[in-house]
Order: C-alpha cells, then structure tokens, then sequence
C-alpha cells in the first residue's frame, strides 16, 4: 500500500520534470501497426540469452535450441506438451531384436526450405556427416552427438571412445536404416534430440557446414551455422540482427505439418529477468520463458497465461564419498533427513514444485512408487549422525551464487536454506560460492573438491538413462564414488535391457536401490519452470522438455 | 601540437602491451572460464579435454601469448567464445550504443546542469539554489541502479510513458548505417525512427545523467560564485557595463574553465555508470557486454579486447578535452 | 564568514589565474590529480595546532558539518550497538514468518517483527541494524586498506623522489585513467570468484592511486617548506622528518578523502551486488548486498527489502559526503581569512 502511495508521488513528481515524454508517446502504437497490416501477423517472444549459432549439431543450449527448433525437425518428435515420442520426419519406426539395427519409415513429399527434397539419403547424409565430422573445433562442439554416438570415425580427443555408429543405409527414398555397433537404452529418445535435426544435405554442402575455424582461442562457425540455415520446420531463417538482438523467423508456406498460424515470429533477447517482464507488461513482446518465481502470481493476477511446464528436471544436493564420513550409509542418512526440502519448495520452489524422492521425475519410465523416503526428521538426523560417531562434523558446501537454472532458480537462497538445516542437526557448514563457470563445475565436477554441493538436470529426452544414468552411471568425482561398483553395474545392465519390460523393473530396483542403499545424493524437488504468454496468444503447447513448436501459435488482434 | 598526439601514442601503445600481457595470462590461470561455459551442466572428462584441445588451452601459456600478439598485430582479436563473431564486429555492434547513451547523458547534464549551477549562484542563498544544492547531494548518494529500477517502474509499469527497455521498438524496420540509431533514421529521413530512437533514449539517458549533472551544477555553482567575487567581474560592474555583457563575457567564459575539467573527468564516471544503466535498460552496448563476458559466457577474447579498448577511449577523451581546454582559453598551451 | 549549507557540495574552486599557472599540467589524469594536489597543499602548510584549532572551529560553526557528523556518529552507533538495538538474531529463520513466506509473498509488519520478514524468513529489522556494522565495514576496511596501500607508497614517492616515483607515479596514472567501477568490476573478475573479501579489496585497490596522489603532493609541497627546512637545518634524521614532520601535516588532507570516499565505497559495495559480483553470503547482513540482490528481485513482492537498505545507504552516504566536504573547505586555506 504505502509503495503504491510512493511510487505515485514520483509518478506526479516525474510528471513535472519529463514533460519532454509526451512527445515520444504519440509513437507508443508504433509496433503494432506494422503486424496488423499482414493477415497471420507476428508473434515476438523474448528469449533470455543469444544464441550460438543455428546448426543444430554444434548446439547444446536451450537459447540456441528455440530458435533451431522453429527451423528443423528431427525424425523422432514429442507429442506436443508431452515427453511421449511420436513421429516427426520418420512416420513410424521399428528395430531388431538385438536393438542395433533402426528402421525409420520417412515422411513423403516433404521438403526442406531450398526445395530439395528430404529423403533416406538426406537422412543418412546427416548422420555419415555427424559421425565423419573432422577436426578438434567442430568436435568439441558436437556435445549432444558424442552423448549418444560416443565417438567420431575418427576422434580427435585422446582417449575418447569409439562411437557406437555403424552406418547408415537409404534402402529406398523412404526407408532409412540405422547401424549401430552396440544397443543403448537412450534409443529411441535421442532420435527426438534437436541437437540431431535433419537438415538439408545441398545447403550443408554449399554453405560449407562441416567448418568450424579455430581463431585463438575461440571458433567461428559456417554461414551456414550463422546465416543459411535450412531444415524443414514450420518457419524460415529470417535474420538475425545482433545490434538489437532480434531473430526473425518467416512462416514456411510449405511446411508438411500444421502450417503456422502467423506470418512472422522474433526472437527478442532481453536478458535481464525483470526486463523481460516488464516488457511483456508493456505488451511490446507476447511470450517471455523463465519468469521468476516471484513474478508468476502477480502475472497471472493482471492476466496473462502462466503455463507451468510438467518438471522434467531434478534439483540434487550431492555428497562427495571422498570425505570418509561421508562414506557411512548413515551420515548421508541423517543428512537428508535433516533437510525441511517441503519448506524449501513452499518458500522458494516455482510454483507447483514438488519435493523429490527420485532422482527423475514421475513420468519416466522406471520411477518407482515405493522408495524409501526421508521424511524432515531432525531428531532422526541427530541420532544417527551420533551412531555413526559423526557428531560436530564440518562439510564443505560448494554452491554456485551466480546463475539461474530452471531446476534452481536462485541458487544463493536454496544452499542459504539448506545450510540452515544442516547447522540445525549440528552439521557446520561451510559454505563455498564458486562462479557457474568460473570455477563451480571444475572443483564440483573435475577435482570433487566440495563434500556437499548442489546441482541439476533438465531432462532431454524420456529416458532412465538420461538421469540416473547420467549421474551415477559411472565414478565421477562430483560423488567421489569410484568405488561403488555395485551401483554402476546395476545401472549399466538396466542401460543394457533391450525389451521395455525388462528395462522397466531394472530401473525400478535401481530406484529403489538408490535411495536405500547408495544414496549418493539427496534428491531435492523437480520444479516446473513456467512460460508466460498474454491472453491474445492461443493454441500454445508448453513442452516439459521446453521443447515447444511456435507453428500452432496465433496472436489475437 | 603534432608531437604530443604522437608521444601520447606511443605512449599507449607500450601501455597496451603491457597491460594485454598481463590480462592475458591472468584470465588464462582462473578456475573455469569458456569451456564451462561452453559445456553447461553436459561436461564429461572427455568433452571438457576435447574442448580444452579444440581452444588452444593445452599448450604453454606463451606460446599461447605469441599466438595471441601475432593475432592482434594483424588486426584480429579472435571471436566472441558465445557466437563465434569476430570480437571487433561485436564490440563495434556495441561501442555506438554506448556512445550514443554517454553522449545524451552528457548533452542533458551540461545542458541543465550548466545553467542551473548559474542560476544558483546568481540566486545564491533563494529558494532554487537551496533546492539545488540538496538535490546534487541527493544525485551523489542515490546508488545509480536503484535509481533506474525507481524510474523504470515508474515510468513505464505505472505510468506508460517510456519503453522498459531496448534502443528501438521490436521488429522496427530501421536501417543501419552507423550504429547510431538517431544519427541513422536522421540520415536516411526514416524520421518516425529517429523519434522512435529518442523515445527509448530519455530514460536510461536521464539515469545515466544524473552523477554527472549533481558534479556539472555544483561545479558550475561554485565556480561562477568564486568568479563573481573576482575584482575584474566587480571593476567591470562598476564600470557601468551592461549586465548581458558582464554575465556572457567575464563571468560566463571564465568560469566555464573549471566545468570544462569536470566534463571530462565525469568520462570516466560516465562509463562506470553506463554498466549500472545498461543492466537496468537491457542497453546492448558495452556496458552489457563486458558484465555479460565476466559473469556469463566468460567470454575472455570480448574481456580482454575491452579492456584493451577501455584505456584508448580513455587517452582519447583525455586528449579531446586538452585541446578544447586549449581552445577555450588562449593562455592554455598545449606541451 | 563560512559558506552556509548551500556551499557544502561545492569543491574548492580555482581562480582563473591558479588555472593559468599550472596550465601545462592539462592532462586529463594530470587534472584528477591537480585536484588531488590543490587538497594536499592545502595543509602543507606549517600551522600544527592552531590550524586544527582553526579548522574545527569552522568546521563547527558549519551547519552541513553538523548534520554530516550526526549521521555519522549515529551509523557507528548503530553499527557499535547492534546486538542491544536488534530484536532478533539476523540469521534465525522463524517459524512466524517462513510460514506465509512463498516466492510471491514476504510477511510484513507483525507482532515481534516490525518490519516484517525478508527473503528468507528473517527479521528484516535485525538485519537492517546488523547491515549497518557489515556496511561500516565493508565501507571502512576499505577505504583503509585502499588509503594504507595509498598512503604508503605516496609516502615513498614523495619522500624519495627521482626514479621510485617516476614509476610509482606512472601506475596511479594508469588506474586513475580506467573508470572506478570498470576496474572494481575487472578485479572482481581477476579474482575469479566474489566474496566480501573481493569486494573490499576491488573497492580498496580502487582508491590506492587517489590516496597516493594526495600524499605525495603533500610531501612534495612540504619538503620545501620552512618547517622541514629548518628540521633539515637541525640535522634531524630524513626518516624521522618524514615520519614526525611531514606524514602527520599531510594526514588532514588525507582524513578528508578519506570521508568522503567512504560515502563512494559504500555505493560501490552496492552496485557490485547488483551486477551479481557482490558478496554471495545471504547470512551476512550488508546493506549493499541487501539492496542490490533481494531488494530488485523481490521488488514488486515487497519493495520494502529495497526502499530501507535503500535509504540507508543514501542517509549514510549523505553523512560522509556532507562532513567530507565541509571538512574540505574547512582547511581550505582560502577560507582562512
């Protein structure tokens, strides 16, 4: 009440003294007149950083996906607002037994936007592409393929292994198939990868794709990464004017799917939170990703559309077993016991974030209902830390103070609270803030240097694998558990599963394991992060992988 | 005349050598930087040695230095490790946007400031000069940001009156000539753009002002008050000569020196509030982008370019406002 | 006469004939320093007591001073106080108050918390009360370390002369030349990682060339002056003529930078929160760091987290600002009439 009150005192205040505004405002309405005039008009969304370049293969961000993924399809796509696999450029899909061999059945008559034609052998020449793809540059920037493929004919990074490719083979225009040399549980969900979008094989040719220079310490990507890029998505490469920050992108008149609704859609990059905000207040952009926590309620009570995406993320706090107090089963027990993680969700979780007892969200296969959880117990906590004779214990809590996530969105207040609970059961803490990239991931992922620190995932595709198996499929210094072989194995084999319900009950008991017996970490909540549209936009298909299509969007005039 | 501007370039080439050898092999010894920035959270032992291969990272820090000058000595300072641009096209995209917000800034600081510190004097002990005075002190002690976030709110989520943020409105067909939007839409007559361009301009430019206006009108106040004290102003007076004479000629002109100094110093706080006021408006220039390559993508090429940049804009400015000091005041030789 | 309040903001202006004298000296940096020397000369000048007394009985007759100097001794107060003035512990999180808090909802005023809770369910006036010793010394340590720092090699330029000084002088040069928050943004950087720590010291190293500058140009003036001559004369030590004679004439210049520039550090502190380089410690309670992170980003849940650190952070630096300047004319000599 009483800021109201302030802030229109300035209001009348900054009347008196600005008088010169009222000149600018007669242009207010600027902006709008120049969509009305086309029949589907433009849709301007603000996206929170710039992207990288728009080659789908050398991405690996969620800034640079947006865009890619209005450009390109991939042969495997998500049912919209799903994490369910349906098709996309190949209509239906099948493998062998042994789960090497992949047999896609492609989409007819669909053409890229040159004209060329898309076909098995526009599909295979991006595979051989990815996996002939040469020199340290453009490898080192294929983050997504060396995940799933593991390797390059030929890899430029010692040690590396060697990629599960085989071959691909176009058996006619319709029908491609897939080689591989070994099955892998992330199959057929990394199908639906954008970083793996099929894009037109003549403009990689032409636009010299396949290079990546490295000046100094920095590359420089093709004009097709930067200025040509061709797929077969639902919009066209219109333009990116990096002095103001604004990717154009114009509707493909030829898309094979459902054409999209307006004419034109920008790309705005606002990169301050507040900003983007205000921007979406002032009604000159119509969609904003990310709003803060603290924003969301206020939006949705002016108005606007606060679509909460289903979580497909994971907030963990992470306990290092290199610390031999930390190898006692009840030391990391009583740690997340000690944790109020309901309080933390109530008081800084998006809303609809919901504590988590997995380190993967519901919807994935292989969650399993029965886990033992840790309820907030700080009794329970205290005396096992006394069992385990690890009273007055001090931890190193790393923690990255500089960045946002959409699983943790303000990373200061989560350890703050944390560290809280902890000091409660007579844990000290001490905590280490170490920038997001400026030394977190290093001492947290490559030197294990913290006992506790916290850190997240965002879910690619609908896949155990992608999780759990991520975080614990292997020793990895962020949990200091080269030892724990038993863990590993278990979650190699699930990996290893081929038929679905074998697959299932394997990583139902590894689930189950995890929280009984391993606990490396203590899973924390999965939050949804939101994506706020005005009430003039329809038909926006919020996707839990924010993997969202712009095509079916419309803009009421 | 001649040899200062040469000496004074030598001068800052050997500067910039020094100070590029010492940036460079500083950044290169900090925990983390651009291949975590590159990764995010998808880094493996293998990616992150790839990628540290890929970057140069794994050979001895001089011959990455040797590597580094050779570059520069042809004109190329690498690319941008986020978008692959060369760095000079980046900073180029941003150094307009920045000019143009610290020229407007200046433009409304002198242009109140000036008078308002004369009328201060003048009115020395009224009501305005009281006013005027708390207010300087006020703009001194206000923190810029919370200044911007103030105005900001106020001005475009309470009453509507500016845009939140940005140079030009989204999807604004404006050509591009300069980089200097309002020079541009001038040049090109797209009129509706220019005002569009101004419009975006007053708030952040009104932020950014604010130090160096409270600086500008107290200097002003001070040093028409010291002038009109001097025995010529009085001689003058006493003569019988007309006020608008005595006013434009002695006290005007001679106290002007001072704020001539101030105007130039205030460079340097212009650009440290320029950081504050880009944050706050979403203002692509280069306050935004040295904040973005420190705290974000760890963009070591744009930092050390910038800070590379920072100290000629600096010589220059300094250089500038010697010779209109010269200019100004005859007596003023230039060494 | 003094100046009334009116003059207070206003810096010692130079006649145009000074203006002419050291015209060469028309360097941009020669200029921030020339500023730097006007204020060392200015107590260069042998007076010992007599001029304190001097300067203080201006100083109390000066009613911008006295406002300055109430503020002031009622921040350390505060800040001296705390634990007796704040009702809670600055850390402790309530029950009271994390129950209603939600990311769109901070408690307000309640009974035991008059001005409610802040982002994480703590007395937000305990933290206030806290914030004024963090902010104090943050503020103080420095503007001490940057004045030590300053102090000492301005000492040995201008003590020793010739070579030491040409060099030492050169590098003030250089960071007089990059604009304050830049170069505290960039040490920052350097520093790879932000702490309270990082930013004391970025604010500190900031201020190292002006102090430097200022005691130099004190020494510079004073080892011609009557007083060290005569010490020379009397063959007292060179070390003991700097230590006794000259450092404690030229620390009056250098108290009043010293005012005045912890008014900027404590604005500093704050925009480099802003920028997300402050310190990362959310249990220390620091004004700066108060307004710079919690106050925008709860801005429109609840302004109050922005408006009180807010304000007292303007009342302070106003205090320092007001007394620094009436300090600075008070030992003006000009004004020794």
């Amino acid at each position: 009440m009483q800021a109201r009150r302030l802030k229109s005192a300035m209001a009348i205040a900054a009347v008196a003294a600005l008088a010169v505004g009222a000149a600018g405002c007669a242009k207010s309405d600027r902006d709008g007149d120049s969509g009305e005039a086309k029949t589907g008009g433009t849709f301007i969304f603000a996206g929170a950083g710039d992207p990288k370049n728009f080659d789908p293969i050398f991405n690996d961000d969620g800034e640079s996906f947006r865009p890619v993924r209005q450009m390109f399809d991939t042969l495997v796509s998500h049912k919209p607002g799903t994490a369910e696999l349906t098709g996309g450029l190949a209509e239906s899909w099948e493998h062998d037994p042994t789960g090497k061999v992949w047999t896609f059945k492609l989409r007819q008559g669909v053409k890229f936007h040159d004209g060329t034609p898309f076909n098995a052998a526009a599909v295979c020449y991006n595979f051989d592409r990815w996996y002939n793809m040469q020199g340290a540059a453009a490898q080192a920037n294929m983050i997504y393929y060396m995940d799933v493929f593991g390797g390059f004919a030929k890899n430029e990074a010692e040690g590396a292994s060697e990629s599960i490719y085989d071959k691909c083979e176009a058996k006619d225009d319709g029908t491609a198939v897939l080689s591989l040399k070994k099955y892998k549980g992330a199959f057929p969900g990394a199908f639906a990868l954008t970083s793996l979008s099929i894009a037109s094989p003549e403009a990689l040719k032409k636009y010299d794709a396949n290079t990546v220079k490295q000046n100094g310490d920095s590359f420089a990507y093709s004009a097709f990464a930067n200025e040509h890029p061709v797929g077969t998505g639902p919009f066209t490469f219109g333009g990116w004017d990096k002095t103001k920050g604004e990717i154009t992108l114009n509707r493909n008149p030829d898309y094979f799917g459902e054409k999209a609704k307006v004419d034109k859609m920008i790309i705005k990059i606002i990169k301050d939170e507040n900003t983007r905000k205000q921007e979406l207040r002032a009604g000159t952009v119509q969609g904003i990703d990310f709003p803060a926590p603290a924003d969301t309620k206020a939006l949705s009570d002016e108005g606007f559309q606060v679509i909460a995406r289903p979580a497909f993320n994971i907030l963990y706090l992470g306990i290092n077993q290199k610390n031999p107090k930390l190898k006692d089963l009840r030391v990391r027990q009583a740690i997340a016991y000690a944790l109020n993680r309901q309080q933390l969700a109530q008081t800084k979780g998006p809303t609809g974030a919901k504590v988590a007892d997995e380190f993967m969200p519901d919807t994935v296969l292989g969650y399993a209902p029965d886990v033992q959880k840790y309820e907030y117990n700080p009794d329970k906590a205290k005396q096992l830390l006394k069992e385990a004779g690890a009273e007055g214990l001090t931890l190193n809590f790393y923690y990255p103070p500089d960045v946002s996530r959409p699983y943790m969105p303000n990373p200061q207040e989560i350890f703050t609270i944390l560290a809280n609970d902890l000091q409660a059961v007579g844990i000290k803490v001490n905590g280490v803030p170490r920038p997001w990239n400026g030394g977190f991931k290093d001492d947290v992922q490559t030197f294990g240097k913290q006992d506790l620190h916290i850190l997240g995932w965002t879910g690619d595709y609908n896949d155990p694998g992608n999780f759990v198996g991520t975080f614990f499929g292997r020793g990895k210094a962020e949990f200091g558990d080269q030892g724990m072989t038993e863990m590993f194995d278990a979650i190699a084999k699930a990996d290893g599963t081929v038929d679905d319900a074998g697959k299932k009950a394997a990583w139902e008991q590894v689930n189950r394991d995890i929280a009984a017996k391993w606990l490396p970490a203590v899973p924390v909540w999965h939050a949804p992060p939101a994506i706020v549209v005005t009430k003039d936009v329809e038909g926006l298909k919020a996707s839990p992988l924010t993997d969202e299509r712009f095509n079916t969007v419309s803009v009421k005039k | 005349m001649l040899r200062v501007i040469v000496r004074r370039l030598l001068q800052l080439v050997v500067t910039l050598i020094a100070l590029s050898a010492l940036i460079f092999v500083w950044l290169r010894n900090l925990p983390g930087g651009p291949v975590d920035a590159l990764l995010g959270e998808r880094a493996t032992p293998e990616t992150r040695a790839l990628l540290t291969k890929a970057l140069g990272y794994d050979q001895p820090i001089l011959v990455q230095y040797g590597k580094f000058m050779q570059r520069i000595l042809t004109g190329d300072f690498g690319n941008s490790i986020r978008t692959g641009d060369p760095v000079t096209e980046v900073i180029s995209r941003a150094f307009p946007a920045t000019v143009e917000l610290a020229l407007t800034a200046m433009l409304i600081a002198v242009g109140l400031g000036v008078p308002l510190g004369y009328l201060a004097a003048r009115w020395r002990g009224r009501l305005l000069d009281h006013l005027t005075v708390v207010g300087t002190l006020l703009g001194v002690s206000i923190p810029i940001f919370f200044l911007g976030y103030l105005l900001k709110d106020v001005f475009t989520q309470n009453i509507h009156w500016f845009p939140p943020s940005g140079r030009v409105s989204i999807g604004l067909d404006n050509t591009n000539i300069t980089g200097f939007f309002v020079l541009d839409s001038l040049l090109t007559r797209e009129f509706d753009a220019t005002a569009d361009a101004l419009w975006h301009l007053i708030l952040p430019a009104f932020t950014l002002a604010t130090i160096p206006l409270a600086v500008i009108v107290r200097m002003t106040r001070a040093s028409v008050l010291d002038v009109l004290n001097e025995d010529y102003v009085r001689t003058a007076e006493a003569k019988g000569l007309r006020q608008r004479t005595v006013r434009g000629r002695h006290i005007l002109r001679n106290a002007l020196l001072p704020v001539v100094t101030t105007i130039g110093l205030q460079t340097g706080a212009l650009l440290s509030g320029a950081v504050l006021t880009e944050k706050v408006y979403n203002w692509g220039g280069l306050g935004t982008l040295i904040t973005d390559s420190i705290t974000g993508s760890r963009d070591y090429p744009i930092l050390q370019a910038l800070i590379l940049l920072s100290a000629l804009v600096f010589v220059v400015v300094n250089l500038v406002v010697d010779l209109s000091y010269a200019f100004i005041d005859p007596r003023v030789r230039v060494r | 006469m003094t100046e009334p309040t009116t003059q207070a903001g206003a810096p010692a202006p130079r006649s145009s004939k000074e203006q002419a004298s050291d015209a060469g000296r028309n360097r941009l940096s020669d200029r921030k320093k020339a500023r730097l020397d006007e204020l060392a000369q200015s107590t260069a000048a042998p007076g010992g007591v007599s001029l304190f007394r001097d300067a203080f009985r201006r100083l109390r007759r000066n009613p911008a001073a006295i406002v300055g100097a109430i503020i002031i001794a009622l921040f350390v107060l505060v800040a001296i106080f705390a634990p007796l003035i704040a009702p809670h512990d600055p850390v402790q999180r309530f029950d009271a108050l994390t129950d209603q808090l939600t990311p769109n909802n901070i408690a307000g005023p309640m009974d035991g918390f008059p001005l409610g809770s802040d982002e994480l369910g703590r007395d937000l006036l305990s933290r206030l009360v806290y914030g004024s010793r963090q902010t104090l010394f943050v503020g103080v340590l420095a503007t001490l370390i940057g004045l030590t720092i300053g102090v000492v090699l301005g000492a040995i330029a201008g003590a020793v002369g010739g070579w030491l000084d040409n060099i030492l002088m050169r590098i003030t040069d250089v960071m007089l030349a990059l604009p304050a928050l830049l170069l505290a943004i960039t040490l920052v950087a350097l520093a790879s990682k932000s702490s309270q720590w990082t930013v004391i010291m970025a604010v500190a190293i900031v201020n190292v060339p002006i102090f430097a500058r200022l005691l130099r140009g004190s020494m510079l003036a004073q080892r011609e002056s009557d007083h060290v001559l005569a010490a020379r004369a009397l063959g007292v030590k060179q070390r003991s003529i700097v230590l006794r004679h000259m450092l404690p004439n030229a620390m009056t210049a250098v108290i009043v930078q010293a005012t005045l520039t912890l008014s900027v550090a404590i604005i500093e502190a704050a925009s480099l929160s802003f920028l997300g380089l402050g310190d990362p410690d959310r249990d220390r309670a620091e004004w700066g760091a108060m307004l710079g992170d919690a106050g925008v980003r709860y801005f429109e849940v609840r302004p109050e987290l922005a408006y009180y650190p807010a304000l007292a952070i303007i009342v302070v630096a106003l205090g320092f600002t007001l007394f620094g300047e009436a300090m600075r004319e008070a030992i003006d000599p000009k004004n020794r009439r």
